[in-house]
């Protein structure tokens, strides 16, 4: 793809101009929640070339706010590149002269996969609040109907971070046949009660908004615009560490004196507010609340008995886990936690903790020790196509 | 202490190659400072092992990862609290344990994960060093390469002391190998152990 580039625009190691796709996937998917979607659209882009066995094709699962732009940009005089270009390209750790990269923007999203923003072809309305809530077990589902129509029967491996990475886990051990290696990046095994409790506090910013009419806002032209971005910025908070947000922000006053009112008046809130008001312009309030259930609701050992070894078991995958020093959202405690009870399910396993400083985000940061072992780790997995 | 290379002229070094001889075909092991994972793979093709390493280092943890041993990052001093009573047929710990904060303490964990541990450790009753300390300096061998001033190894024994601590424990001694400073054997070091041996390798079990 990088051949459509113009000369000298774009870095070598960028995979290029890039379309995104819309598969149709025109059969019934069942939701854990008991309704039935009759078909769904999935936007997807994708990089690299299958091969004629489709045995190289890796799975890109997105976080929170993410979508199918992961790596490139849309135009020429794009100057943006998707939210992962650092890692996905020719001669990244995602290496796409080796891989054929899936990215899609998950159900229930708002980039164009079929959400709440989309038409709900039974009543000719936009889904809004009718929308099915969803789980990570719904998304691996539907990612399976997507590599059907894709042709990919078995995922070299499955990469993501946060609630991607939970997306990578629940995908080894409802389908171990479907996937041969599991990237799992700054994930937790469940949600914790604080966990949980930040995510309520953004989706009760949103509810309680008197523009959100109980998630009919498109019908009345309006946008939940403050709930979404107290939604936002209180994200934003969980994303990086103290000593992150104090070298970054500092807290001295932007004046020299205090001005006793509630305009910014410190770095930290003019940073927040910018994030929030940029949010807005991007998100969905709809698909917001319905990626922080899925997240609330993630636990892959419910289905058995509480035990995560157990489930666990199922897995056939090899497991690269990676956690960030500084990330207290998802904390190393967290991915070991995962580690553990790989080794007690007699998994395959490796485990790196990268010394990191920025916290959560930094799953999303060109750290040399991060894309080092992510990348040595593919290389391998290459490897193995090829000698097989 | 850097340890010395697990390989030599290409084959396995000859402590690790006594080590992979006494590991069962087919067992599961725990490899606590397993550096760029040599011992692991060795043992996974020629034993057909399954196990994990446990590395604390960075790049050693990425050599391993390229090489499809698996390994977690962690620390032996602590890093031993995840893994389950019994969960492994061996756990060996390779010419680390007088670097660690409480050696004793370290090996009840290890017997605790283990049903054995295998571990080695310079002998500091070697002549060598005895000569060395008489002439009134702190040794320094092959096998003790570092300076006082520089040296990770804190808690520094002879055959004679880690004898004594297994008997005060309780913990049987099933195997012992002693070796001299080239790594192997020798009739010397089986009529004076605790004067010849440079290098000691023990598997012990608790069965208390």
């Amino acid at each position: 793809m990088s051949d459509s580039s113009p000369p000298g625009v774009l870095p070598a190691d960028s995979v290029g101009v890039v379309e995104a796709r819309r598969i149709a996937i025109e059969q019934p998917l069942k939701l854990d929640c008991g309704r039935t979607l009759p078909r769904f659209d999935l936007v997807v882009e994708t990089y690299g070339r299958l091969n004629a066995d489709a045995s190289n094709a890796i799975l890109v699962c997105h976080a929170l706010s993410g979508d199918h732009h992961a790596a490139g940009v849309n135009s020429a005089d794009d100057r943006k590149p998707g939210w992962w270009d650092n890692c996905i390209g020719p001669g990244k750790p995602i290496d796409t002269r080796r891989f054929f990269v899936v990215s899609l923007n998950n159900l229930g999203g708002c980039r164009g996969s079929t959400g709440p923003n989309t038409f709900n072809p039974e009543t000719g309305r936009l889904w809004g609040p009718d929308f099915p809530l969803l789980t990570v077990r719904d998304w691996v589902r539907s990612q399976a109907m997507l590599a059907d129509a894709l042709g990919i029967r078995v995922w070299a491996a499955a990469i993501g971070g946060s609630l991607g990475g939970m997306q990578v886990m629940q995908w080894a051990i409802d389908l171990p046949d479907r996937i041969r290696h599991a990237c799992v990046i700054a994930a937790a095994p469940k949600l914790s009660a604080q966990n949980i409790a930040f995510n309520e506090i953004a989706r009760q910013a949103i509810l309680s908004d008197p523009e959100f009419h109980g998630g009919r806002f498109y019908e009345h032209n309006v946008v939940p615009s403050r709930g979404l971005k107290l939604a936002r910025m209180l994200g934003h908070i969980t994303y990086l560490s103290d000593a992150a947000m104090r070298r970054r922000f500092g807290s001295e006053l932007k004046l020299a004196a205090p001005s006793f009112n509630f305009d910014v008046e410190f770095e930290v809130e003019s940073y927040l507010r910018h994030q929030g008001s940029a949010f807005v312009d991007r998100f969905d309030a709809n698909t917001y609340l319905i990626m922080t259930k899925a997240l609330d609701y993630f636990d892959p050992s419910r289905d058995y008995g509480d035990s995560l070894v157990t489930a666990l078991r199922q897995a056939r995958a090899r497991f690269l886990v990676i956690a960030f020093s500084s990330d207290w959202r998802f904390s190393p405690a967290r991915s070991r936690e995962i580690v553990k009870s790989l080794v007690e399910a007699d998994r395959d396993v490796s485990y790196a903790l990268i010394e990191s400083q920025l916290g959560h985000d930094d799953f999303l940061m060109p750290i040399p020790a991060y894309h080092d072992v992510l990348g040595r780790y593919l290389a391998r997995v290459a490897d193995e196509q090829v000698s097989a | 202490m850097t340890p010395p290379s697990p390989l030599v002229d290409g084959s396995l070094r000859p402590d690790l190659a006594v080590i992979s001889e006494w590991i069962e075909p087919g067992s599961r092991i725990l490899d606590l400072g397993c550096g760029d994972g040599t011992l692991l793979d060795h043992l996974a093709r020629t034993r057909q092992v399954r196990g994990y390493g446990l590395e604390i280092d960075p790049d050693k943890l990425s050599a391993c990862v390229a090489r499809g041993v698996n390994a977690i990052q962690a620390d032996v001093d602590d890093g031993l609290k995840d893994f389950a009573t019994d969960s492994f047929d061996y756990v060996v710990l390779t010419q680390t344990l007088q670097a660690l904060v409480r050696p004793d303490l370290a090996l009840t964990e290890i017997l605790r994960v283990g049903r054995r541990a295998i571990v080695t450790f310079p002998n500091f009753g070697h002549w060598r060093v005895r000569t060395q300390l008489l002439m009134g300096h702190m040794p320094l061998t092959k096998s003790l390469p570092d300076q006082w001033y520089d040296t990770p190894n804190i808690h520094l024994c002879t055959v004679q002391d880690f004898e004594a601590l297994c008997t005060a424990r309780r913990w049987t001694c099933v195997r012992r190998s002693l070796l001299d400073r080239a790594l192997r054997q020798g009739k010397r070091i089986t009529a004076w152990p605790n004067l010849f041996a440079e290098v000691a390798l023990y598997m012990l079990e608790d069965d208390t």
